[in-house]
Formats: C-alpha cells, sequence, structure tokens
C-alpha cells in the first residue's frame, strides 16, 4: 500500500523537476534566439521542414473540416429556418476555435513528433555531444531556429486552415445547397468582428504555436538516448502537446471570449 | 542538401500564402472594412428599459449601422438606464432625433434605430437625445395582452 | 611516474577525482598525467567509465571531487565563454563519428572553421581539403554521412576534430568494432598526426593490442582505480595478476570464467 504512495510522490516530484528542467531550457533557448538573428539560413532551412511540409496536411485537413462543417451545419440550421447564417456559422467556429485548435493538433501530430525525433536521435549519436565539444552551442545551432520556426509557422498555418474552411463551407453550402452566395459572405462580415474573432484567434495560434515547440523541443532534448526513449519521447510529445493545446484552448477562450 | 533555391523559394511561397490567408480573414471574414475610421463622437439617450441591449450593440440609421453602444449605467436620480453611443463622425444627427431600442429578428439581438427628426441644429458630442422607446419586454407584453383580454 | 604537477611537459593533470554516477563511484580518488607530445591510452574494462573521463576533461561533466587541469587551467571553474575557448583548442573524436546528418563530408569537416574563424570562402575550402587529404578522404567530399563505412566516418570525424589546429585529440575507442584494413589504417594516422602536428593524443580503448603499438604511456583503470601504469614494455612484466589477465585476455583469471552461481552438480541434478 504505502508503495503506490512512494511511487506517486516519485512521479510527482520527477514532473516538477522536468517542469523545471523545461522551464529551464524556454529561457536557454530565449536568450538564443537573439543568436538566430544574424543566422537568416538556419531559420529558412527550419521553416522548410516545419512549415512548408506542413502545408499539405493542414490545407486538405482545413477543407475538409470546412466542408463538413458547411454540411452539418446546414442541416442543423434548416430545422431553424435558418440556413443564411452558415456562413457564419463556418465561419466563427473555424476561426475561433478549429482553425487555431485543430491546425496546432495536426501541427503537433506532425512537425512537432518529427522534431523531437530529429533531436533526440541528434542526442543518441552523440551529435550534440559533439557540437558541444567543438564549442558550438547546439542551442543556438540547432534548437532556436527550430523553436522560431515552429512559433512562425504556426498562426499562418491556422490562418491557411480557417481561410480554407470557409471556402470549402462555401463549396458545400452555396455551390451543392444552395445556400444564397451573398448570405453566406455578408451574415459572415456582419457576424465576425476583427478584433474579437480574427485576432483571439491569431493570439490564440500564437500561444499554441509557442507551447508545441516547447514541448516537442524539450521531449527530444531530454529524451533517454536509446531507440526506445526517442520513440517514447515522441509519443509524449504528442500527446503532452494534445492536453496542453486543449487546457491553453479553454483558459484562453473563457479569457477572450467569456465577458461576452 | 536540399537544393537551397527550391527552399527559398518554397519558404517564400507558404509565408506569403500564410499572410493572404490572414489578409483574407481580415477583410472578407470580418467586419474591418466596414470601420476603417474611427472617429466618432459620443451621444447618451434615457431609457425606462434597455431591455437586452449590450456593450457593442449596433446604433444604425434607417437600417444602416452609424456607430456602436459604449457604455450602459443607471441614472441615480431617475433610475433610468443611460445608454451611450459612439457614432462615427461621418454622419451628423438632428437634435430631435428619437432613439428606439429594437429585436432584430425573432430571437435577434437588440439594437438602437435612430429615427432623424426635423430640426435644422445638428446634436452636438455628448449631446443627450430626448426622445425614447424602450426595448419591448416580452412578459410584460403577454401580461397586458392576457390583461386586455380577461378585461374584455 | 611523477606525481607533482609539471604544467610545461603534462598538458592534463587530473587531482584525486571521484565521480559518481548515481550510487556508482565511476571515479575513486585518480590522479593521472597526461605529458604533452605523447600518445597517452586509459584502457580498461567495458563500463568502467573511460568515455565518462574524457567528458570530465572537456568539461561536459562535473566532478564530486578533484580537479582537472587542462593546459594550465582549471576546467570546472571556467566560465562558459573561456571554456568554449578552451575546447577549441581540444578535438574529440566519438565513437561513432558523430558527425552531422544533414551535412556532407566537406560541411561536416568546414564546421568548426565557419563557426569559429573568419576566413573567406576559399581559405575554409582549402584547409578542408587539405584536412581531408591527410586522412585521405578528399575525393569523398561530397558524400552524406549515411553513405559512409564506419571506418570512413571515423576518418572524416578526424578530419574535422583537427580542422582548427587543436594541440590536444581525445579519441573514444576508436578501434572498436573496425575491419583490419581500416584498424591499421587508423593506427597510421593517429600515430602520423600526432607526430606531424605535435599533438596530444589520449586514446580511451579496450583494444590491447593496437593501443598498445603506439602508445607511449598506458593508464589501466578498473572499478574506480588506477591498477597498472607505465609504458608498453613496463605494463607486459608488471607484477599485477588483473592486468595480465587484461593484457593477455585470458578467459579466468582475477575476473572469473563462471558468473557466480550455485554447486554445478547440486544444480544439474536438483538435489
Amino acid at each position: 500500500m504505502t508503495q503506490f504512495f512512494e511511487h506517486l510522490g516519485n512521479k510527482t516530484l520527477s514532473s516538477f523537476a522536468k517542469l523545471g528542467r523545461s522551464s529551464f531550457f524556454l529561457i536557454q533557448i530565449l536568450t538564443a534566439t537573439v543568436s538566430v538573428i544574424p543566422r537568416p539560413r538556419l531559420l529558412i532551412n527550419q521553416l522548410f521542414s516545419v512549415g512548408v511540409l506542413s502545408f499539405l496536411i493542414i490545407t486538405i485537413s482545413g477543407l475538409f473540416v470546412g466542408m463538413v462543417l458547411g454540411l452539418q451545419g446546414f442541416y442543423i440550421l434548416s430545422d431553424f429556418g435558418a440556413e443564411e447564417t452558415l456562413g457564419v456559422m463556418v465561419a466563427a467556429s473555424l476561426v475561433r476555435e478549429l482553425g487555431p485548435v485543430v491546425a496546432a493538433l495536426l501541427f503537433a501530430g506532425r512537425a512537432g513528433s518529427a522534431l523531437t525525433a530529429e533531436i533526440g536521435l541528434m542526442k543518441a549519436t552523440e551529435q550534440l555531444s559533439g557540437m558541444e565539444m567543438m564549442a558550438i552551442d547546439p542551442i543556438k545551432r540547432i534548437i532556436a531556429p527550430r523553436f522560431l520556426a515552429g512559433f512562425m509557422s504556426m498562426p499562418l498555418l491556422a490562418a491557411l486552415f480557417s481561410s480554407i474552411g470557409v471556402l470549402g463551407g462555401h463549396m458545400v453550402g452555396v455551390g451543392m445547397l444552395g445556400v444564397d452566395d451573398g448570405s453566406y459572405w455578408s451574415q459572415m462580415q456582419a457576424g465576425l468582428d476583427f478584433y474579437d474573432d480574427i485576432v483571439n484567434g491569431v493570439i490564440k495560434s500564437i500561444v499554441f504555436g509557442f507551447a508545441v515547440s516547447w514541448i516537442s523541443l524539450f521531449e527530444g532534448y531530454d529524451a533517454i538516448p536509446t531507440s526506445e526513449g526517442v520513440s517514447r519521447a515522441t509519443t509524449r510529445t504528442v500527446v503532452n502537446s494534445a492536453f496542453t493545446i486543449l487546457g491553453l484552448d479553454f483558459i484562453l477562450t473563457a479569457l477572450m471570449f467569456g465577458d461576452i | 542538401m536540399q537544393n537551397t533555391r527550391t527552399q527559398d523559394t518554397l519558404v517564400g511561397l507558404f509565408v506569403a500564402c500564410g499572410i493572404a490567408a490572414l489578409f483574407f480573414m481580415a477583410m472578407q471574414i470580418s467586419n474591418l472594412s466596414a470601420f476603417s475610421n474611427n472617429k466618432t463622437y459620443l451621444i447618451s439617450a434615457h431609457f425606462e428599459n434597455s431591455g437586452g441591449l449590450k456593450i457593442k450593440s449596433p446604433v444604425s440609421v434607417a437600417g444602416v449601422r452609424i456607430g456602436r453602444v459604449s457604455n450602459i449605467s443607471i441614472d441615480k436620480d431617475s433610475y433610468e438606464s443611460i445608454v451611450e453611443m459612439q457614432i462615427n463622425t461621418q454622419y451628423s444627427l438632428p437634435d430631435d432625433t428619437s432613439a428606439s431600442i429594437y429585436t432584430a429578428g425573432l430571437l435577434g439581438e437588440q439594437y438602437i434605430s435612430l429615427e432623424p427628426g426635423g430640426s435644422e441644429d445638428f446634436i452636438q458630442a455628448n449631446g443627450v437625445l430626448d426622445l425614447t422607446q424602450s426595448a419591448i419586454v416580452l412578459e410584460q407584453v403577454i401580461g397586458q395582452f392576457l390583461f386586455d383580454k380577461a378585461a374584455e | 611516474m611523477n606525481n607533482s604537477v609539471d604544467s610545461d611537459t603534462d598538458i592534463v593533470s587530473i587531482q584525486n577525482l571521484s565521480f559518481s554516477r548515481g550510487d556508482r563511484k565511476i571515479f575513486n580518488d585518480i590522479s593521472l598525467t597526461i605529458p604533452r607530445g605523447k600518445i597517452t591510452a586509459i584502457m580498461g574494462p567495458s563500463g568502467t567509465g573511460k568515455t565518462t573521463l574524457l567528458k570530465l576533461i572537456g568539461g561536459q561533466l562535473y566532478p564530486d571531487q578533484g580537479s582537472v587541469i587542462v593546459d594550465k587551467k582549471n576546467v570546472h571553474q571556467l566560465k562558459r565563454s573561456d571554456l568554449y575557448t578552451l575546447r577549441k583548442r581540444m578535438g574529440m573524436l566519438f565513437q561513432s563519428g558523430a558527425l552531422l546528418t544533414d551535412l556532407n563530408v566537406f560541411d561536416n569537416v568546414a564546421l568548426p572553421l565557419k563557426e569559429h574563424t573568419t576566413l573567406s570562402d576559399s581559405m575554409i575550402r582549402s584547409l578542408v581539403l587539405l584536412k581531408l587529404h591527410a586522412v585521405g578522404l578528399r575525393g569523398a567530399r561530397d558524400l552524406m554521412p549515411n553513405e559512409l563505412s564506419g571506418g570512413m566516418a571515423r576518418r572524416v570525424a578526424l578530419a574535422r576534430a583537427i580542422a582548427l589546429d587543436p594541440t590536444m585529440i581525445m579519441y573514444d575507442e576508436p578501434f572498436t568494432g573496425q575491419d583490419p584494413i581500416s584498424l591499421g589504417t587508423l593506427v597510421k594516422l593517429i600515430k602520423e598526426l600526432n607526430n606531424a602536428l605535435g599533438l596530444t593524443s589520449i586514446i580511451v580503448s579496450h583494444d590491447v593490442e593496437e593501443t598498445s603499438s603506439i602508445a607511449d604511456y598506458i593508464y589501466i583503470l578498473s572499478e574506480g582505480k588506477i591498477v597498472g601504469q607505465g609504458t608498453p614494455e613496463q605494463i607486459k612484466t608488471l607484477d599485477s595478476e588483473w592486468v595480465q589477465q587484461f593484457m593477455k585476455g585470458d578467459a579466468d583469471g582475477p575476473v572469473h570464467f563462471h558468473y557466480p552461481a550455485e554447486n554445478y552438480h547440486k544444480d544439474l541434478f536438483e538435489i
């Protein structure tokens, strides 16, 4: 019986220790980001592997999500005779919630896990150690550019997701189900406020980008340098990112939209 | 190692698409285009009951939105609701304009509709509209209806 | 063996070093010196922490007690920037080569030059080609690390380690798992580079034959202590059963063949 509590206590302490290590890691990254500015090549390389390669999954998912919203939304709204408000419904759902959250979850799954695996493998093959011995700071050269790339790509990807989603909803609603084209856009424009909806959505995706990049890079850096350790670390990235995104989403939504 | 030219081009395209999407969202999806100039002036009106009116509820003339509700408070002496509105400076209103609270659609949000009077003087900043019509409270209407019915 | 610190002839001096990992005491109050310009070998069975020793010298790990003096500087008391400056004068060859997998051979060797010097691209190119030529891989400059054999990867790593012309190189198990030809090449390279460039080399290995053939001085570690030291000839005649078993590779001796178990007869017939 006491073993259970001992185990629990152990786990809690090691979680705190991990949190401490990751915070220290974050501070190191943030101070290192300054040194990335004179080396744009590193950043561009990472923007490519993190952003450009996620482009496809984000746009296709966004399209399908938008189309499903259009379809489902139409049937639900037609019960109230409110089909013309489909535009608002699709756009509001996407811009406020689905865009930032789903794009972040997809990003964590595709780019986040790839980052973790890459860093973990570098640790396992002693590349990070090797760099340190060559007096090259791996945080500055490897970690910081990847962090910046993730952080910068996230809002762009979320915006792409939402925009393509709205077009997808249009395709289904206006193209196939007969919602009036004019109402789709005008209701949307009347119903969504730039500051409340768009800006808040962008802020959310920036926060998510920060969190996901931090988690994926840390799990890789902290991984046990064996093949099993690295694969466990990639799983942890996806799981922890998902929890963090959803938890942050609730907090941010409450802060942003709660007062209205 | 990736051909750096292709890489640069693709990254540039990616960033351009992302920014284009942001613009699209701002322009096409939201009401940004409608509210580019922020110059407004303040006017207020007293209502017996401001009903479901909220801050940022629209203020319109003949169905065209010309401003928003900026503050709702209570008058300590008359216990009436004081509604402050920010009106876009492009629009001038005669000082005998009346303000009424209507509901948009059956279940829609409430808004203030202004009907301009015939006066030749325009209302100034911080002016007060005297003619007001309060919001219709559903329970009162039903109660009135039943009362009238009973009286017949 | 001189215990006094003579920093003109000794480039590295380790005094009373103790280091534990968890409950295990890896080093228990050891002291040794590495003389300049010579090839010093540190040998011992696997798991004695030989790689750990190199990491302690390089400042990647901190000792519990004792000091590590490299080139008159106490490694663990240096500020981060001074430590980095010191590391530029130390080259390290990792067991797996530790080449960066996203750069080709040329870029890997050029990396320290690009990061730490302001030399022009053409100068860097000349230097890289020089270093690659010294290890015999100038023609392989455009290959990616995953296209290299183990032996070739180590040679590229060696070229990278000497890129900044360090004063000291540490080799972590350079001979492990190599075929006879690569082995012979590496042995030849280590000896030649040491003499031609006036380097100090520290080789950590458990390959008795190869290491003895080029080492000027050998330390043998076991269970956190130095159990034997001397020139290769001195070691061969050292009066220690354990050292003799290690050097000759005998199956049984102070390190037993049989893992502790109960009586054979009993176990077999389950009496």
